[in-house]
């Protein structure tokens, strides 16, 4: 690799004490990106431009928030209604929120499809769980923020899940709440962490980036890059690719913030937290929704463990077992294209997500043509950590792959070389 | 479709193609519609720390003079800040109009800071380093030249709210009012 | 073949999604809403000003008396069209606390364009000691804290009727067709002539229902009508944006092979 030399006095004063020129140029300019990418590729950068996004909408919205149970309700109402422009920040804030988890759970789908967890990419998928688990704790502090019914509800049920921790779990309640219920010091505590923790979000994706940077991206085909053959510099091919996404994506976003942008959120928000009244019904944010649903799909005690506990622990560890995928899945073969039966099943694994997301939107009673909404749950509970527990690791050692193309740039040549 | 071998531009023999200008075209145009965007998207986070519509219609106040008797003077809080209305005296009057130019440290006649002279309305925050002169009460030191006196590094400010002695550099400041009947003013 | 097993699977789940929506609804709520047409539907909505102004004459009239308005200003109410002498005799007319004054006390004095829309009640133990232990919602937000906004509030106000012969009514409580359980405690608050309208538009209960809906829907969403305008705008030049990305997008891509 030629070592650039530029022109520029500045530039090179700068290049010599820091070499920031030269960092960007390797990179984001010549870094060889494989050929092949496809539009799911799209999704990092647009997760990482809508993190900057919430951030500065953010940080603007702070310096109007009060974090108090007495105005931090009217404080939000004062934003949309009297702060120049503070509706656009909100509503931009408020449904970024959305966008990010959309995009967050396609990208990590993206990786489940086409095994870039696997070898040696193990530790880029780690992080990414990681800033995931670090995306919901944000998310649900800032969803308390506004100090509505569902803030402050939401944050009751889901604090006092915490109870469940043997021994020490009153205790650790106590110590979350800042008192004997959710109340002032835990909303000033939740501003503090949700003012913190996007940097802390900012600090992993230079890690997650760092990591990618190493070993290069995967591609579609799952096959290793062999040569300058199968790349193609990052500058002009993805920069323009991306912007494109970018594009699209906020034509998707944009129209929510101006024509509906309440359409992700619960009307019960609008009402100010009252401690003495329970909404009827108490829903999270739909990002959660499948989460919920494990939680409550656990009704009955193993054994001396209370089904509170179990929940709690399939819960958390329905993300948690997402980090175990690399070492779960045995199969030689990265990408799903060449995988015939992990390919299908990874579909009716999508469609089960989607199902606990639907049967967390509705109370466990409810039922769908005769079928109680809690079996159902149940159900998809179960097939949730059986794919992952058992089916992929089964199907990773029984499946006949298909045979991989010998390099990238075989693949994507039209039967011969160019 | 012009079959070009080389991915950039012409070669010194052959003149520049339709094909690179057109290029170009569409990135100089795409870019510059794109950074005029963005720029317009960044305004409102700028804009969202100017004065919010609440804030801006607490900038005027109105102020009702009538139940305020010769020699009475009253304070009111315009933009966060006491502004002191007095209702001075013909002897008050007298003395402000008297005062020669050269004497005082900022030289501005009595005439120039009243709209009618026997009300003076000014912002009752010292010029030196803004704390709040002494003088609105009856019973307040009103220092050696009969009008105010800031206690915190001994300002003296005389009946038309003129510095004539202490560190101050300026005289008491006049805010913008406007008189909207014969008894009714408007700050700001 | 593959491909659309993956297009089946995809639209299994887009479908699931949007049913995520309806979800909610199929948890017993009420009775369907029938759809209302209002001035400031679709992209282009407007907040119709007349409509406006009379239904902030029905909330002055018949609401304000239980239900505060306290996230809105009396400034604001330029926005459905009053002018400043109107919206200063409408502030004055009502009466604001204020104080301490110099001896310690709180005091009324009349309304001022700044200030929010009086309170009924001190707080919401005095609202609850004036109406039976219930408590009147402030309506500043209301169209946006129920579902169906407008459509829900419309129906709501029009759906007082005599209750079926099966129901056992509690006491002091009222049928609605639409309320959540059928038994309101707010008795039925429009009747026809309620209020004289400026305009000379008949008061019927369903006019006022709507005109009240509208000005309610306004109060709760003041940046509509902007927020729309700013989204065509908005949209516009992403789509021109983006197909000029995309322009640009498969220029630089032609290159290869």
């Amino acid at each position: 690799m030629a070592a650039k030399s530029y022109s520029n006095p500045i530039v090179k004063w700068i290049e010599y004490r820091l070499p920031i020129f030269s960092f960007l140029d390797h990179e984001l300019n010549e870094y060889p990106t494989p050929k092949n990418l496809n539009y799911w590729w799209n999704f990092g950068s647009l997760a990482g431009i809508v993190l900057v996004i919430m951030i500065a909408t953010g940080i603007v919205l702070a310096m109007s928030y009060t974090p108090h149970v007495d105005y931090a309700f009217e404080s939000v109402e004062r934003i949309m209604r009297d702060v120049n422009y503070g509706w656009l920040l909100r509503y931009i804030h408020m449904n970024g929120g959305s966008m990010f988890f959309i995009i967050v759970y396609i990208h990590l789908f993206r990786g489940m499809y086409y095994g870039s967890y696997k070898a040696p990419r193990e530790l880029l998928w780690i992080i990414g769980v990681v800033i995931l688990l670090a995306m919901m704790a944000t998310a649900f502090m800032g969803y308390v923020l506004p100090w509505g019914q569902m803030s402050f509800w939401a944050a009751t049920v889901i604090t006092n899940l915490f109870s469940a921790v043997p021994l020490i779990g009153e205790s650790i309640v106590t110590w979350l709440w800042g008192g004997f219920s959710v109340d002032n010091p835990t909303l000033n505590r939740f501003f503090s962490l949700h003012y913190l923790l996007p940097f802390v979000i900012f600090a992993l994706v230079f890690v997650h980036l760092w990591a990618l940077h190493v070993h290069k991206s995967n591609n579609p085909t799952g096959v290793d890059i062999m040569g300058p053959q199968d790349t193609i510099p990052f500058h002009p091919y993805y920069t323009i690719k991306d912007m494109f996404g970018l594009g699209v994506f906020m034509i998707v976003f944009m129209f929510f913030v101006f024509f509906a942008p309440n359409f992700f959120g619960e009307p019960d928000n609008y009402i100010k937290a009252d401690p003495l009244v329970t909404p009827t019904h108490i829903v999270p944010e739909w990002y959660f929704l499948p989460y919920y649903a494990i939680l409550r799909a656990i009704t009955f005690n193993i054994w001396f463990i209370p089904a509170k506990l179990i929940g709690v622990v399939a819960m958390f560890g329905s993300i948690l077992i997402l980090l175990l995928l690399p070492w779960l899945d045995r199969s030689k073969v990265r990408s799903a294209t060449f995988r015939p039966v992990y390919k299908q099943v990874f579909w009716v694994f999508v469609v089960d997500c989607f199902i606990l997301g639907w049967v967390g939107a509705n109370t466990p009673d409810a039922e769908f043509h005769g079928l109680k909404m809690l079996w159902i749950g149940q159900a998809a509970t179960f097939y949730y950590f059986f794919h992952i527990i058992i089916l992929i690791p089964l199907i990773s050692v029984l499946e006949t792959p298909k045979p991989l193309p010998d390099s990238i740039s075989q693949a994507v040549t039209p039967g011969g070389a160019s | 479709m012009s079959d070009n071998a080389s991915a950039g531009g012409a070669t010194a023999d052959m003149p520049i193609t339709d094909e690179k200008s057109r290029r170009d075209f569409l990135l100089i145009s795409t870019a510059t519609v794109g950074v005029v965007g963005t720029a317009i998207a960044c305004w409102p986070l700028i804009h969202a720390m100017n004065p919010a519509a609440d804030t801006l219609a607490l900038a005027s106040t109105e102020v009702d003079l009538a139940p305020v008797v010769v020699g009475q003077s009253i304070t009111v809080v315009w933009r966060g800040k006491p502004v002191f209305i007095r209702h001075r005296t013909g002897d008050e009057i007298k003395t402000a109009e008297a005062v020669p130019m050269d004497a005082l440290i900022d030289p501005e006649p009595d005439k120039a800071r009243v709209k009618k002279p026997e009300w003076l309305i000014m912002v009752g925050v010292c010029t030196h380093l803004g704390c709040i002169p002494l003088g609105q009460k009856s019973n307040d030191p009103k220092g050696e030249f009969g009008g105010w006196f800031c206690p915190c590094h001994g300002s003296h400010y005389d009946t038309s709210g003129r510095i004539r002695k202490g560190p101050a550099p300026q005289n008491l400041h006049i805010p913008p009012y406007q008189f909207m009947s014969d008894k009714l003013i408007r700050i700001g | 073949m593959t491909r659309t097993r993956k297009r089946l699977a995809l639209a299994l789940a887009v479908a699931l999604a949007a049913g995520l929506g309806a979800g909610a609804a199929t948890a017993s709520e009420g009775a369907e809403l029938p759809k209302q047409h209002w001035s400031f539907d679709g992209l282009f909505g407007t907040y119709d000003r007349a409509a406006a102004q009379r239904g902030f004459m029905v909330y002055n009239t018949v609401c304000a008396a239980c239900h505060g308005l306290s996230l809105v200003a009396y400034r604001n109410l330029a926005g459905v069209g009053f002018k400043d002498d109107e919206i200063k005799a409408i502030a004055a007319a009502k009466e604001v606390q204020d104080g301490p004054n110099d001896q310690g006390e709180m005091f009324a004095r009349p309304g001022r364009p700044s200030d929010r829309f009086a309170k009924p009640f001190a707080n919401d133990n005095a609202a609850r000691a004036a109406n039976n232990g219930a408590l009147p919602p402030d309506l500043s937000l209301i169209t946006k804290a129920r579902k169906g906004s407008a459509d829900y509030l419309y129906a709501l106000l029009t759906g007082y009727k005599d209750a079926p012969a099966d129901m056992k009514m509690m006491e002091g409580m009222n049928y609605n067709a639409v309320f959540p359980g059928n038994q309101i405690a707010m008795v039925a608050p429009l009747a026809e002539g309620a209020v004289e309208y400026a305009d000379g538009t008949k008061p019927t209960v369903p006019q006022m229902a709507r005109d009240v809906a509208t000005f309610l829907t306004w109060a709760a969403e003041p940046e509509m009508e902007e927020r729309k305008r700013m989204g065509v705008k908005v949209l516009l030049f992403l789509i021109v944006l983006t197909a000029m990305l995309y322009a640009l997008k498969r220029q630089i891509w032609k290159d290869l092979h």
